[in-house]
């Protein structure tokens, strides 16, 4: 640049390095090249510090959400839990409604299946409130076709029977009152028995002599004897036996959930009826009725005197 | 002269200095503007706005007043800010508009004063748009990449520069060396 003006000097370097780097860009399009020499010089001399900025605003954004912003935390916190109680809330109703469904379905489901056998579908509206007995009261009553000594079951088994009867509801029995018994077989053995309330949450098989063979598990159904439940239904399961002088204790847990009941049907006839249920096991179904110990049973057991 | 060189231009009544900046500090604010420029975005997309290396490259233009310098810098800023924006951006296009730019800035530096915030402000809108309308033409003529002259966003970016500007110039002044 020894003959060009100092003042224009850096005007040609001006048109100098820009018609360089036209070319360069040319020589980009022509040859479809991405100038790699140059962008792998370029990003190995940066990537060091991009690298190092990364980790640096790493560590602040660490010590920042982990200190700073913290004072939010607790406000934050608070709402979460206001949520979290509410959202509890909303969980335990809908279980609450599921359930409902799951109980209403299976009700609907046991009525369809018996649609010819008379019966009313009763929600219980209140129980006993003495812990004398064992009572509950049915939204059901004599307008409805409901009498005394109707059985009352749910899809589960047998609930006890109607000892009362108003204009709009009904008082009935539970099967686990002392007061209250019913006509029952094991399902595998057909060996007829009566089964009675205690007073407690288990029932009690009576008058099964010691050198019967029972065990624990064994189902109890039943017999159809007493004339006010149909046979086959479920009473429950076995879960202890004693031996006694004579007859062994044997206590039974109820098949129906006493202690839960919202809604139960009640028979309305007190003639025989031929119940179809699901729940019961073939074996069950397909046993003969007891021959040798039918006569030990106490077939009109319904309410003990 | 070289790049560390101090001198005084007096024009009739109009006195501009040469400021003279601390041993590598140059490199050291376009390397880091070309760093922050490239994985801050990834943090904080909304800086992405800001031309950090045009920034640079405006104020050591404007304070340097030395074209030749101006222009150089200019060059293997944008030459470097291509290299970093990936295969989609060939290797000029950012290099040959912050070629001209260092150089303009330079070439006015020279003749102006431009310490006074306005003047860096005013300046800094002046070369955004220069610097954008140098990019659409190489698009437009060397890549055939027709881009709108003009948009929103632009006028915004240039807005949001400037002002970043006004006070990135102020802390890059701390850089000089004492006259």
């Amino acid at each position: 640049m020894a003959g060009i003006p100092s003042r224009h000097r850096s005007l040609f370097l001006l048109g100098g390095v820009v018609l360089l780097q036209v070319l360069l860009l040319a020589v980009q399009i022509k040859r479809d090249s991405q100038g790699r020499l140059i962008r792998v010089w370029t990003v190995g001399a940066v990537s060091p510090f991009e690298r190092a900025g990364a980790h640096g605003i790493g560590g602040i954004r660490n010590v920042w959400n982990h200190y700073f912003a913290l004072q939010n935390t607790s406000r934050d916190n608070e709402q979460l839990k206001r949520e979290n109680d509410s959202l509890k809330l909303q969980i335990t109703q809908l279980q609450a409604k599921a359930a409902e469904a799951d109980r209403l379905a299976g009700l609907l489901k046991f009525r369809q299946t018996n649609v010819n056998v008379p019966m009313v579908a009763a929600r219980v509206i209140g129980g006993g409130p003495s812990t004398a007995s064992f009572t509950i009261d049915l939204d059901r009553g004599e307008h409805d076709g409901i009498k005394r000594d109707m059985g009352v079951i749910t899809p589960d088994g047998v609930v006890g029977k109607v000892i009362e009867s108003y204009k709009d509801t009904s008082q009935v029995l539970l099967l686990t009152d002392k007061d209250s018994g019913v006509g029952a077989m094991l399902a595998d053995s057909g060996i007829q028995k009566p089964v009675g309330g205690t007073g407690e949450s288990l029932l009690a098989m009576k008058y099964v002599p010691n050198e019967d063979d029972v065990t624990a598990g064994q189902r109890v159904v039943t017999s159809g004897m007493d004339r006010i439940f149909p046979r086959d239904l479920p009473v429950g399961t076995i879960v202890d036996i004693k031996a006694g002088s004579t007859f062994k204790q044997i206590r039974v847990k109820p098949a129906a959930n006493l202690e839960r009941l919202q809604e139960v049907f009640v028979l309305l006839t007190l003639k025989p009826l031929d119940l179809k249920h699901e729940f019961i096991a073939p074996a069950a179904a397909s046993t003969p009725p007891a021959g040798s110990s039918a006569s030990a049973a106490n077939p009109g057991v319904s309410e003990k005197q | 002269m070289n790049i560390n060189d101090t001198f005084d231009i007096r024009t009739g009544e109009l006195h501009i200095e040469v400021h003279k900046f601390r041993a590598g500090a140059i490199f050291l604010a376009a390397g880091l503007a070309l760093v922050l420029q490239a994985f801050l975005p990834v943090y904080l997309p909304k800086v992405g706005i800001l031309d950090l290396p045009l920034l640079i490259t405006i104020y050591f233009g404007l304070s340097r007043r030395n074209p030749s310098t101006g222009l150089l810098l200019g060059c293997l800023i944008g030459i470097a800010q291509d290299a970093l924006s990936g295969p989609t951006v060939p290797v000029g296009l950012f290099g040959i508009a912050k070629t001209i730019v260092g150089y303009l800035a330079s070439s006015i530096g020279a003749r102006l004063d431009t310490e006074h915030p306005a003047a860096r402000f005013a300046l800094t809108i002046v070369f955004f748009a220069v610097h954008q309308g140098i990019v659409v033409v190489t698009q437009h003529l060397l890549l055939s990449q027709p881009q709108r002259w003009f948009t929103v966003h632009l006028g915004v970016a240039a807005l949001i520069n400037a002002v970043v500007a006004v006070f990135l110039f102020l802390l890059l002044d701390r850089l000089r060396k004492p006259s």
